[in-house]
């Protein structure tokens, strides 16, 4: 059995392997969360992945974000999973320009679905994806639903009234 | 069910011979008392309702009480569909699919919040069909998020007198072509 791996130790590797590639780690709500850029990410997951000692086997999640006030507008999150040591990691990818970023697919089969769900919310094209189109939304959908710029709701309705949903305060003053 | 009972329910006369009976009725009537008293819901749930459906059809509630024997997994072999749940745009055209499946007479029943407008908390989202009607005719609505079992039963129980009270579904359709030949 190999000797027990903790946040430091994985900072650690990672930052021998991969230099200033891999940089501000931070602990958010107890978990380490590392940035990269997009050239990096495919070798980082490969490498946390096969690493013998970490072994980092189980692609947890993979989605994004929209920073619609930012110069690099998305934001795409991974996050894994060591069984061994029950350890969980983040890694994040800002992307300037348009929203590309290399697929995960050769190194984790689960992320093919994780993939298309996240084309399908940002737009965001994951180059090499083998099937990338859209998997919850409808076929014929022409927006990317998760993007700040479109409505979340129908403005259109006017006959369901917010009163009605909890959403302004008719109890009290204001 | 007792004899009795089903005298009480039985839409004619019946007329005691020695050694049996004789029934009497409207064919339409006897048509649609045999229908109403036999509807096989089909297993279809999209939401949390389908809980509560579940629940209704399992021990304590027991929905093969009042004639809903049991659900059927094809809706080729289904009279009623229970529109358990939140309807999204990419469900709407498979929830036609089903109801295109069924074989006449067929009925339905729109359960809950979602299944009625889209409900409390979707209401007014991009993906959400705001109300199952928009996709197939409903026969019941039952308010609730989700309806107890009871209110479900209490929905079954509204189509069966609904159907009981009615012409039968083909004196419907004769009915509605005449109209259209006028």
């Amino acid at each position: 059995m190999s000797q027990t791996v903790d946040y430091k130790k994985v900072v650690e590797r990672i930052s021998e392997k991969f230099g200033v590639k891999v940089h501000s780690p931070e602990e958010p709500f107890g978990m380490l969360t590392l940035y990269t850029d997009k050239d990096s990410i495919i070798p980082l997951l490969q490498f946390l992945r096969d690493d013998e000692e970490m072994q980092f086997i189980f692609l947890t999640d993979i989605c994004g974000v929209h920073f619609p006030n930012r110069a690099e507008k998305f934001e795409v999150v991974y996050h894994i999973h060591s069984f061994i040591h029950n350890l969980r990691v983040r890694l994040k990818v800002a992307l300037s320009g348009e929203p590309k970023i290399p697929t995960a697919v050769n190194i984790f089969k689960s992320a093919n679905w994780m993939e298309r769900e996240t084309y399908d919310f940002y737009g965001i094209i994951f180059e090499g994806h083998p099937n990338l189109k859209r998997i919850l939304n409808v076929d014929e959908m022409t927006i990317f639903p998760m993007r700040k710029e479109y409505p979340l709701e129908d403005n259109t309705r006017s006959d369901k009234d917010d009163k009605m949903f909890g959403r302004i305060n008719v109890n009290r003053e204001n | 069910m007792d004899v009795k009972k089903l005298r009480e329910s039985f839409p004619g006369e019946i007329h005691e011979n020695p050694g049996g009976g004789i029934l009497t009725g409207k064919l339409e009537d006897v048509m649609n008392w045999s229908r109403a008293n036999s509807l096989w819901p089909l297993v279809f749930g999209t939401s949390c309702c389908a809980i509560e459906m579940m629940h209704t059809a399992s021990a304590r509630h027991d929905w093969s009480r009042f004639g809903f024997e049991v659900a059927r997994a094809t809706p080729r072999q289904a009279d009623l569909i229970i529109i358990a749940g939140t309807i999204v745009y990419k469900m709407a055209p498979v929830l036609k699919r089903l109801y295109d499946q069924m074989a006449d007479p067929k009925y339905v029943i729109a359960m809950g919040a979602c299944a009625i407008s889209g409900g409390p908390f979707f209401y007014n989202t991009y993906s959400v069909v705001k109300g199952a009607d928009h996709v197939i005719p409903v026969d019941v609505y039952i308010p609730g998020c989700p309806p107890r079992p009871e209110a479900l039963l209490h929905a079954m129980i509204s189509l069966q007198e609904k159907i009981k009270s009615g012409m039968t579904r083909e004196a419907i359709r004769c009915e509605s072509q005449a109209m259209l030949q006028q």
